[in-house]
Formats: structure tokens, C-alpha cells, sequence
């Protein structure tokens, strides 16, 4: 199957300083690619220039096998997009506004009204339908705009920190949404909150100064577990367990596993057990990517 | 898709208190200015029957009024234009059009189509100043047709130049000020009237392809130099949205 976005080494210049450099990936159908990246490492830049906001110096773009550059119009009718500051008209109501957005995607008169209903009951808008947006709370606002983009049930779906000024339970429901959306659509997004993307995407791309440095499937990093032991222990017994692919000690307590692929958590948490360590706990470890966050962006600035 | 464009430009256009009361201001001068001129017109009447003069109502009352109308509306003009398109870099939502399967040059003619339904209305309120003459005397419906239809021209070919300019800024105060200049110099250059270059600038000029329809002529040159004024301001308009999409 041809994927739903193909990205050839696209780049982007503001004036003299290069935002983006030479990206280039692809992203299938069912799949949630997160975006993550220092501020100002080309990110939003790169987000435009595949919605077609902005036009890119040199590369390629093609959507559901459209090229973007080439055919703009046909290549847009699969996208939905959500900028950072969700493009909302303040005086509008949101049942009007999100009317508007249909048409502008071209989506025939007689569904509009079914679809503005239906996106409204899936972001949790049934309540603000006939407010003035510009009446709106910040949590309400992000949700308009989050609306604006899947009204249409594009294929390819970019949103821009989709989670931003939403509180935790909003953020769940969102998170929610998504996974439910990416069961035949290629979303990107973008966020700074690292645990968002381990529990939301299945690969993770990590740009620094407009170029790719990292990438990744997020299932590598969520195979690191932590181990703490009740006593002291020189690790060899726990990294000679089946399913151990890697071991790094710690301290004299604490030891990162990496598991191997297709290894359950419950089997090396009994095969701990058996082997007679004392196994005092036992967790995921949420630190990976930001470990791996932290070298490749700031290594890069040192160097 | 034009038409849901211009069709969302005009309720925000209404829903603001901006076009409301340029509208009533408008309205209110104009109406000042015709009860002045029908005042004048009735003191200097039995001068006029006694002398035969061919000048009648139409002549006294109706031509000075679209005179002044074509000059009060350019004074409005940029404060109704100047949102256009900068409001629309300013806050981001250009972002939700640009990213939507729509030609650009669609985007113009929407925002265009809702300014020149606007400015029907306007067209309307004051066509009915002089048609309220009826009641009461004889007035040359032809010359008030051709005069309307001048007006009209006029204010398509303000609303086109009040475009293109907010199509060069993110700023609406600039947009209005750039928009001023360019129509009031526009409305000027026929002043200097003697020499070559004179001539040119004359053609330029908007008044001097104003004031034929108020005298009732209706002439293919002025007509297209208003469509000319008018199509290559709107043209150059989607192209700055273009430059805009590959420069910022």
C-alpha cells in the first residue's frame, strides 16, 4: 500500500536562516507519527509545508500519492490540518464555524449537518454548539480547532500540539480520539509532552535545527524496564534470564533491562522471581525518550 | 465555494459594528448634503422658469449628489477593505484556507464578492434619494440609470484596490492607509490639466472617468477602464497571496 504521506528531502529557508533542512519521511495508513523537537526546530515549519500553508524552497510532498506542489487542489482534499493557534473566527458560532470549514473542504450540502453533529459528540462540543467562539475557554477553543481538521474524515490528519491548554481529562479524551482516528488515517502530530507520545504514537521522529535526528518506533523505548532490588547485586544473574536483550546497572540496586521484542513484562517479571532475586520493583521506564531527547538535541548544539 | 467564502465575509462584515455605522454615517451625509442641494435648488427655481434655463432637478440636485457620493465613499472605502485579507494573516485563519483544497484565486473573489455585496446595499440606499424625487417632479431616468451605473463602477474599482492592498500586510491600519493614498491620488491626478503629460494623467485619473456617467454618458472607454482598474487589481491580489505562501 502506498503511503498516505511521502515527505523527499523538503526544506525551508526564513530569509537567511534554514528552518528545515532536508526532511524526509513517509507515514502509512493507521499509523501515528509524533513530532517531537526543541522550540524552533522546524516542526510547525514542516507541519505548513505539508498542509500546503507554506511553500517549500525544494523537495517533495506527496499526499495519498498526490504530489502537494503539482496538484494542490486534489492532494488538500485528504488533509486536515490544525495549526498551532487553531484558525478560529472569533464572531462566529461554532455549529456556523464548523458548517463553514465543511464547505471549505468541499464536503457536500446534505452531510454537513449530520458531520457537524457527529464531530461535535466526538470532541466533546455538544454543550457549546451555539456559543460565540470568541465566548469560548482556551480548552473549549483547541477542541474547535481539533474539529475543524477531522470534519471532513480527511485520510491525512496534522495537528499542531493538539493538546495544548487542554486539562487532563480533555487531554485523555483527545488522546482517546485520536487513537480512534488512526484506525484508517496516517495522523502526524506534534507535542512537547514526552509521555504523550509513548502512550499516543507508534513511531516518533525528533528534529533539531531543521533536521532529523532521531527516529524510532516507540515500541523500542517502552521495552526498557527498571528492576530494584532488595539487596545488593552485580546484575549477571538477571541479564542471563530469557527475553533480556541488553543490561545497564544502575546502582548496586537498580538495573534498566531491555527487553527483546515479543517478550511479555509477566514472564521476566517471574523469571526475576525463580532466578531468587529479590525483586522489589518492577516498572516501565518513562525516561528513555527523554534520555534519548535529551542526546540528540542537545549533543547537536554541543557539538 | 466563492459563495460560502463571501457569504461568511459579509456576516462578520455585519456582525460588526464597523459596516452598521459606516453605513448609517454614509447614509446620513449624503441625505444632509441632497436636503441642502433640493433647499437651494426650490430657492433659485422661479429664476429658472423665468428664464427658461434647461437646467432642471436632475441637473441641480441629482448631479451634485452623485458627485459627492463618489468622494464620500472612498473616504469610507479603505476602513471597510482594510480588514480584508490582513485580518486574516493577522490572526492565523488564512492558515485554514490556505490548507483547504481551494484556488487561491477563489479566496479573492470571495472576500471580493462579499465587499461588493456590501457595497450594493450602499448603492441601494443611495439610489433611493433621488428616486424619492418622483413624488414629486420629473427627474431623467436614464441620466440617474447611467449615473448609478458609474457609481457602481466606482465603488467595484475602490473595493478591488482596497483588496490588493490588504493583501500586502498583516496590518489592517497600514492596509487603510496605503488605500487612502492610492485613491485619493488616483481621484486627483486629472488637477494638472494643460501639458502632455497632463493628458496621461488625466486618463488616469478616477474622477475623470467618473463625472461622464454623472452627465449621463455612458462611454465603452470609461467602462473599461474601470474593468481594466479592476481585474488587474484583483489579479495582482492572488498573486501576492501566492508570494505570501512561498516568501513569509
Amino acid at each position: 500500500m502506498a503511503a498516505l504521506i511521502h515527505i523527499e528531502q523538503l526544506s525551508r529557508h526564513y530569509g537567511e536562516r534554514p528552518a528545515v533542512a532536508g526532511i524526509g519521511f513517509e507515514l502509512q495508513a493507521g499509523e501515528v507519527l509524533g513530532f517531537l523537537g526543541p522550540n524552533g526546530a522546524g516542526k510547525s515549519t514542516t507541519m505548513q509545508m505539508i498542509s500546503g500553508v507554506i511553500a517549500p524552497d525544494s523537495g517533495s510532498i506527496r499526499i495519498d500519492g498526490i504530489d502537494l506542489l503539482r496538484e494542490p487542489i486534489r492532494a488538500k482534499r485528504a488533509l486536515g490540518y490544525l495549526p498551532e493557534n487553531p484558525p478560529l473566527y472569533p464572531e462566529m458560532r461554532v455549529d456556523e464555524y464548523l458548517a463553514y470549514c465543511a464547505r471549505l473542504h468541499r464536503m457536500p450540502r446534505p452531510q454537513i449537518g449530520h458531520a457537524v453533529q457527529q464531530v461535535k459528540q466526538r470532541c466533546g462540543l455538544e454543550q457549546v454548539g451555539s456559543r460565540v467562539i470568541d465566548h469560548l475557554s482556551k480548552g473549549y477553543r483547541q477542541r474547535v480547532g481539533i474539529a475543524q481538521a477531522i470534519i471532513h474524515q480527511p485520510r491525512v490528519i496534522i495537528l499542531d500540539e493538539p493538546t495544548s491548554g487542554l486539562d487532563p481529562n480533555q487531554i485523555q479524551q483527545i488522546r482517546h480520539l485520536v487513537r480512534e482516528l488512526a484506525d484508517d488515517c496516517a495522523i502526524l502530530l506534534s507535542t512537547h509532552i514526552l509521555p504523550e507520545v509513548q502512550s499516543l504514537c507508534d513511531r516518533v521522529l525528533i528534529l533539531n535545527q531543521g533536521r532529523l535526528v532521531y527516529s524510532g518506533r516507540v515500541a523500542e523505548q517502552s521495552r526498557a524496564l527498571l528492576v530494584t532490588l532488595g539487596r545488593d547485586d552485580d546484575g549477571r544473574q538477571l541479564a542471563r534470564l530469557p527475553g533480556v536483550a541488553e543490561l545497564e546497572p544502575l546502582d548496586r540496586q537498580r538495573f534498566r533491562l531491555i527487553l527483546q521484542p515479543e517478550t511479555p513484562v509477566e514472564e521476566i517479571s517471574r523469571a526475576i522471581i525463580e532466578s531468587g532475586c529479590a525483586l522489589h520493583g518492577l516498572q516501565r521506564d518513562q525516561d528513555s525518550l527523554e534520555r534519548i531527547f535529551g542526546q540528540v538535541t542537545l549533543g547537536e548544539a554541543a557539538a | 465555494m466563492i459563495l460560502a467564502l463571501a457569504g461568511r465575509e459579509l456576516r462578520a462584515l455585519f456582525l460588526s459594528p464597523l459596516a452598521w455605522s459606516l453605513l448609517g454615517v454614509a447614509c446620513f451625509i449624503l441625505a444632509w448634503l441632497f436636503l441642502v442641494q433640493i433647499e437651494s435648488f426650490l430657492q433659485i427655481e422661479p429664476q429658472l422658469n423665468a428664464g427658461r434655463s434647461e437646467l432642471g432637478v436632475t441637473d441641480l440636485v441629482i448631479a451634485p449628489l452623485f458627485d459627492a457620493a463618489g468622494l464620500l465613499f472612498l473616504l469610507l472605502t479603505p476602513l471597510l477593505t482594510m480588514r480584508l485579507l490582513s485580518e486574516e494573516y493577522r490572526s492565523g485563519t488564512i492558515r485554514l484556507l490556505f490548507s483547504s483544497p481551494l484556488p487561491l484565486y477563489q479566496i479573492v473573489l470571495g472576500k471580493y464578492l462579499a465587499q461588493l455585496g456590501l457595497f450594493l446595499l450602499l448603492l441601494l440606499l443611495t439610489a433611493l434619494m433621488p428616486l424619492s424625487l418622483l413624488l414629486g417632479s420629473a427627474i431623467d431616468l436614464g441620466r440617474v440609470a447611467a449615473a448609478l451605473l458609474g457609481l457602481f463602477l466606482l465603488l467595484a474599482s475602490y473595493a478591488a484596490v482596497g483588496l490588493l492592498l490588504s493583501s500586502l500586510t498583516a496590518q489592517p491600519a497600514v492596509a487603510a492607509v496605503t488605500t487612502y493614498g492610492v485613491l485619493l491620488l488616483l481621484w486627483i491626478l486629472n488637477i494638472p490639466r494643460s501639458d502632455e503629460p497632463g493628458q496621461l494623467l488625466q486618463w488616469l485619473s478616477l474622477a475623470g472617468h467618473y463625472r461622464p456617467f454623472i452627465s449621463g454618458l455612458v462611454r465603452s472607454g470609461d467602462v473599461a477602464y474601470f474593468l481594466l482598474l479592476i481585474g488587474s487589481s484583483l489579479w495582482l491580489a492572488s498573486h501576492h497571496l501566492e508570494r505570501r505562501r512561498s516568501e513569509t
